[in-house]
């Protein structure tokens, strides 16, 4: 009689390893990400968009002018020169910062995981609004924190529940949100609510992490100010050129208190010692003239196009008990359906029916969200995106006469 | 010889099947042939199977399409051999409904159930007799989509208001689910390969948390595992014994895992067969052989041999 054991170090894993494993979802997507499915999931750039022989000039001529430090170390918070120009990317949002307050991350989900790894203990409690950005969950789920889950409505974080929260004792350790076009949630945080997130944190002494990554894919309206502008003191800012530029560069960073970019360059240096030199001098050089702002007009433009045919789309195919956000820029849409929907199961009927969504289970820590599904137009044709939700709205059809002869009302 | 390991697949198992093909793949490799992946969800097979012309198929396809006897049907047309069970057995076998009634009426002891078809819902009113499958089926039970593998879509049921969702989820991966009695104890696997069908010591699967559950089989460390299972010989003798007589009515050839339930009083209840059995490094079958002294190359070799014993036959 023998145990057999088919991983032998399962007892040496770290009980922050525990929260890894296989899943359904996964498995779906392994599908879902076949050329005949429509994909509605992923929220990847349009990349294509960017003119390839700019790219092409911007790379040749940092092979040509720079090719020793290209494939050489970096310094580990990332050169000035670079750092410079995310300054500059930044003031067009008008925050005026300083480029020694920044730190180049590989992409800003590294920025997520190093706030994390310098703030988070085990049980520690950490604010996130709801839904948040998945990808923060993951990374800050590595830490073990325990979650304060803040609801959002049409103006973002409904601030006043974090304020009963506080009241009721809660003190998180920091405050997570994506103020512009969130991820998942498509909502903007109105001014108002801005005002009185940072007067309520800074009261508190909470500090904020304001993930921006969609600022600049503005469709409609005019900009907000940036959280960090409002009390740089007391916001950890985080952007990225996945969304601008590219994600394939992988370049991120962190605004921070100087306090906060000290431990955050060390902790970057422990984890990877500097971001890629090659890429990073690539990203530089990519800003150093205007015509990346012709480029992002031109990103801009494809995106309004493909969320007028999103929400138009959802008008036309889906059910009338069902809601969604309308977002003012940025890459998705959240649906909200019938109760009875179960999205996560739903997903698998979806595939078959060659469209995929991510279900809203994923955007929370509790396992809430069953009835909900963030929708992106961002990669898609305006006619795959027709196509797709047209599918999606006949299978919701199909889900509730099947609810309705199970006895549902 | 020649050997086209088919794999992946478009089913929500096109991940496991591609793992199950590649460590194939590598034994294969080590026994010397001349053997190569075929994904048909990346090529048409058709036009692979023509220009590279295999002597012999290993299937390792999971779920629908690849165990519901579709492939094996198109091999036969295209007279290209394979591993494995006859189209009608696959086709018997992977649709848990029709498994069941072929198991029961075989004397195989297997849990009471009732099925929900889709379309009955839709359009014979068949809701409204939600209820009268629980006073059949009891309490707690289990939902399962008829044709669907790896547990995806499982479902299980505590109390009857959970029936619905269960049923509702069972459904998005198949279009007829099972609501099946749920037998308390220890969860086993009996495998076997060969030809005649020879079995293999049988494994004993222990979840550390809940059920198991998609994220339990393919996440390594997750479930224990203990081969041979920790029963008395006797019990061990009649699950084996209750497993093939399964793999009997079902018409099954060549490589299966019979998976059975040992309840409280040691009296084993199948509940139901793989055609294709994984061949993950989290899998059962492998594990079986392993405890029988068997390599996985010296299992994929007894694989062949019974499918080669089948091609010379006249």
């Amino acid at each position: 009689m023998a145990e057999f054991s088919i991983d032998r170090f399962v007892d040496l894993y770290a009980h922050r390893a525990s929260g890894m494993s296989a899943s359904e979802v996964r498995a779906l997507f392994a599908v879902a990400s076949r050329p005949e499915v429509v994909s509605l999931a992923g929220g990847m750039p349009y990349v294509e968009a960017i003119p390839a022989g700019h790219v092409d000039e911007v790379v040749r001529d940092t092979l040509r002018e720079n090719a020793a430090s290209a494939f050489q170390y970096a310094a580990g918070q990332g050169s000035l020169a670079l750092r410079d120009r995310l300054v500059s990317l930044m003031a067009e949002e008008d925050v005026d910062a300083d480029p020694e307050d920044v730190v180049v991350t590989t992409g800003a989900q590294q920025a997520l995981d190093l706030i994390g790894k310098i703030f988070i203990d085990p049980n520690d409690e950490i604010a996130v609004e709801a839904p948040a950005y998945v990808g923060a969950l993951s990374a800050f789920g590595v830490y073990e924190p325990r979650y304060l889950t803040i609801e959002l409505d049409d103006e973002g974080m409904v601030v006043d529940k974090l304020h009963e929260a506080l009241v009721r004792g809660a003190r998180p350790t920091f405050v997570y949100t994506v103020p512009n076009f969130a991820n998942p949630a498509g909502v903007t945080m109105s001014l108002e609510r801005r005002r009185q997130l940072v007067a309520l944190c800074r009261e508190a002494s909470i500090p904020i992490v304001e993930d921006n990554p969609y600022g600049l894919l503005r469709f409609d309206g005019e900009p907000l100010p940036c959280l960090w502008s409002l009390d740089p003191e007391n916001v950890i800012y985080v952007g990225t050129v996945s969304k601008v530029f590219s994600p394939g560069v992988r370049v991120g960073w962190a605004l921070a208190p100087p306090s906060v970019v000290q431990r955050l360059v060390l902790a970057k240096e422990a984890a990877d010692l500097c971001g890629s030199s090659f890429t990073m001098l690539v990203t530089e050089r990519y800003f150093a003239d205007d015509r990346w702002r012709e480029n992002l007009r031109a990103l801009v433009d494809v995106y309004r196009g493909r969320r007028d045919v999103m929400l138009e789309s959802l008008e036309e195919h889906f059910p009338g008990d069902a809601v969604w956000t309308r977002p003012a820029g940025g890459f998705y849409v959240w649906a909200t359906l019938p109760e009875y929907v179960d999205s996560q199961a739903m997903l698998a009927a979806a595939v078959e029916r060659r469209v995929a969504y991510v279900p809203g289970t994923a955007f929370y820590p509790d396992g809430r969200g069953k009835d909900r599904m963030r929708l992106a137009f961002c990669y898609p044709t305006e006619e795959r995106i027709r196509e797709g939700i047209a599918r999606l709205g006949a299978l919701l059809e199909d889900e509730e006469e099947l609810y309705r002869s199970l006895g549902g009302r | 010889m020649r050997i086209a390991v088919l794999a992946g697949g478009r089913t929500p198992e096109r991940d496991v099947s591609l793992r199950s093909g590649h460590r194939v793949l590598g034994a294969l490799h080590e026994l010397g042939h001349d053997a190569w992946l075929v994904d048909p969800a990346e090529a048409p097979l058709v036009e692979s199977l023509a220009e590279h012309a295999p002597d012999l198929c290993y299937l390792t396809l999971h779920g629908k399409e690849g165990e519901d006897g579709t492939v094996q049907r198109l091999l036969d047309v295209l007279g290209v051999p394979y591993t494995g069970t006859a189209p009608f057995d696959c086709e018997l076998a992977f649709d848990k409904l029709l498994a069941k009634d072929a198991l029961a009426r075989a004397g195989v002891p297997t849990p009471v159930w009732a099925a929900v078809e889709g379309w009955a819902l839709r359009d014979l009113g068949a809701g409204s007799a939600l209820g009268k499958t629980i006073e059949r089926v009891g309490l707690p039970c289990v939902v399962k989509p008829a044709r669907s593998g790896s547990a995806l879509g499982v479902g299980f049921v505590e109390r009857e208001v959970d029936l619905s969702p269960a049923v509702m989820a069972a459904l998005s991966f198949s279009g007829a689910a099972l609501i099946e009695a749920r037998v308390e104890g220890s969860e086993v696997a009996v495998g076997f390969v060969g030809a005649p069908l020879e079995a293999l010591p049988i494994v004993e699967i222990v979840p550390k948390e809940g059920a198991y559950d998609y994220r339990a089989r393919y996440t390594a460390g997750v479930t224990e595992y203990f081969a041979p299972a920790r029963v008395s010989p006797e019990v061990a003798d009649r699950c084996t014994a209750e497993a093939k007589r399964a793999t009997e009515a079902l018409g099954l050839r060549d490589v299966t895992r019979v998976d059975v339930m040992v309840d409280r009083s040691g009296s084993p209840w199948v509940l139901e067969v793989n055609v294709a059995p994984g061949m993950t490094d989290t899998s059962l079958l492998p594990m079986a052989a392993h405890a029988a002294g068997l390599s996985l190359a010296d299992l994929c070799d007894r694989v062949l041999n019974a499918a080669l014993q089948r091609i010379s036959a006249p």
